[in-house]
């Protein structure tokens, strides 16, 4: 018998897109982990602000500029405070690609030279992988990385041995793993990092949509996540940084905005958060992460988290069930996000995917970002389904079910 | 009967034609699908202005190592001339499926490294 699913959230209603229809069928979404689907209230909140509120940001005195002003910083106390950090400290990005970049240049660039080197693990996404590879290429510094054990796991032991080698400046690594769904032990590695003397970077886009953050309790000096994998808009990401690190830091873009004053041939840089956000921002996209965050803290982050952990353990169980199926990545619910990533004997993961999609279920094939990774794990793809607030366990069978008729379809 | 994965599709996936290495050879192309990481590389020895022999090697879907595995019999005695001349509808044509937008890379990725090795020309089908 497979598990019981403890705790379904029974939030599908909530997002209008599981109303449409593919060829009669009803949508099965197993991608949040490349995208999540909105809440009608996002949706809402994004058009309201654009219908009633929209004008832009720091510089009006009317009164509909207040009330932008007022959403866009209101947006950003409410975000801060979904994680445990502090307004001032936390900057709107892109997304966390754009956040990474930013340390990768600001402080990279003044801190990292000929000698030193950057710690980075085997499992990080792209995004947390190349704006180091071209730092570290750029300044002559080493880029180091890792080890993903058998079970898809860092060891705290080959870290105090890579920080004992005294020249690492900076640990970058991700939260949970967006391909084999690995939770790092993010506040037993910083504090090892710190105590090291070295700086810590932690790519949480795939953490904050499903378990508490509480950047606290972590002990990152920069921690980054995107909007729209946590049920926000695209186009907005945050990053948050160590007050005196930031302090210190050189802009990233520069222009209008993130100024105090600008003279012919020198410029004074505006406060913190606004010094690192150039130009006009993304202001109906914090407003619309603002709801979504309002959403998240509504159905509550411990029983987000229970959801998205029993669902797995159900997907890891009935995944278990499809001959020839391999799952990459640690083999217990507890130590994952909700995802799986997994090979079927016989059928490219691409044909997965396809197989999937006949079955009316949406999954993911490919690298992930992560090529590096892939070859350490000796694949060159893999197919992977991934949770949201709103799947429940028919969405599971659903997926199960095409897998098995795929199978025969290849004859297998 | 399944659309895209008909028999023959598969029978070509499982047991390819001329898949493997070709020493020594003349030319050689290798292309990456950079959506999914697949690789194929193709291996040609040239006679008299034709394609005498050739074989792929790589890894990759039904769609692209079908694909490869099917012009391979067509490429086998072209001219290199008119190896040059041929097209993304020759291939698709040749492969008899309809194929979506996302998949018709998957199908051109081996006519792309077999353009690259004999004329050159890598950026095709730009």
């Amino acid at each position: 018998m497979p598990p019981v699913v403890e705790s379904s959230l029974a939030v599908k209603a909530d997002f209008p897109i599981f109303a449409r229809r593919f060829g009669g069928r009803e949508l099965i979404y197993l991608d949040s982990g490349a995208t999540s689907q909105k809440p009608q209230a996002v949706i809402d909140a994004q058009a309201e602000h654009l219908r009633s509120h929209n004008a832009n940001v720091h510089r009006g005195v009317y009164a509909l500029a207040q009330e932008a002003d007022a959403a866009y910083d209101g947006a950003r106390r409410k975000v801060a405070a979904f994680v445990g950090g502090r307004p001032q400290t936390t900057i709107f990005t892109k997304n966390v690609t754009e956040a990474i970049n930013l340390v990768a240049y600001s402080w990279g660039r003044a801190n990292v030279g000929p000698g030193d080197a950057v710690l980075i693990t085997q499992m990080e996404h792209h995004a947390n992988l190349v704006p180091w590879q071209v730092l570290c290429r750029e300044r002559s510094a080493e880029l180091r990385y890792l080890e993903v054990d058998e079970r898809g796991e860092l060891s705290l032991e080959a870290l105090e041995r890579e920080l004992a080698r005294g020249d690492v400046k900076l640990v970058a690594f991700a939260h949970v793993s967006n391909v084999l769904g690995t939770i790092n032990p993010v506040a037993e590695m910083t504090a090892r990092i710190r105590a090291a003397g070295a700086l810590s970077l932690v790519d949480g886009a795939q953490a904050v949509p499903q378990m508490p953050v509480d950047l606290q309790a972590l002990g990152a000096d920069f921690y980054g996540w995107t909007g729209h994998k946590a049920l926000g808009p695209t186009g907005i990401g945050v990053l948050h940084g160590r007050e005196e690190l930031l302090e210190r830091m050189e802009p990233f873009l520069t222009g209008g905005d993130m100024i105090a004053s600008v003279d012919l041939q020198s410029v004074s840089w505006n406060e913190l958060p606004y010094k690192f956000e150039a130009g006009t921002p993304p202001i109906a996209e914090a407003v619309g992460l603002g709801v979504a965050v309002d959403y998240l803290s509504a159905l509550g982050m411990e029983q987000v988290r229970t959801h998205e952990r029993s669902l797995t353990a159900y997907m890891l169980e009935r995944l278990g069930e499809v001959p020839g199926l391999r799952v990459v990545g640690p083999p217990e619910a507890e130590r994952r996000g909700g995802l799986v990533s997994f090979t079927v004997e016989g059928i490219h993961p691409h044909d997965v995917a396809e197989l999937a999609n006949r079955g009316g279920v949406c999954i993911r094939a490919g690298h992930h970002c992560a090529q590096p990774l892939m070859r350490c794990l000796g694949v060159g793809a893999t197919a992977r389904a991934s949770v949201g607030v709103y799947n429940d366990a028919a969405d599971i069978d659903a997926l199960v079910d095409a897998l098995q008729a795929g199978r025969e379809v290849f004859g297998l | 009967m399944d659309d895209l994965y008909r028999d023959y599709i598969l029978e070509h996936y499982k047991r390819p034609h001329n898949f493997g290495e070709l020493d020594p050879h003349d030319l050689e192309g290798l292309e990456h699908n950079p959506l999914c990481g697949d690789e194929l590389g193709v291996h040609i020895r040239v006679k008299d202005g034709r394609i005498e022999d050739l074989r792929f090697h790589g890894h990759g879907c039904a769609i692209s190592q079908a694909s490869a595995s099917i012009a391979s019999e067509e490429l086998k005695g072209m001219d290199l001339d008119d190896v040059g001349k041929l097209d993304a509808d020759w291939m698709i044509e040749l492969l008899g499926i309809p194929v979506s937008a996302t998949r018709r890379k998957c199908a051109l990725l081996n006519l792309k490294a077999v353009r690259g090795a004999v004329t050159g020309d890598n950026a095709w089908p730009s």
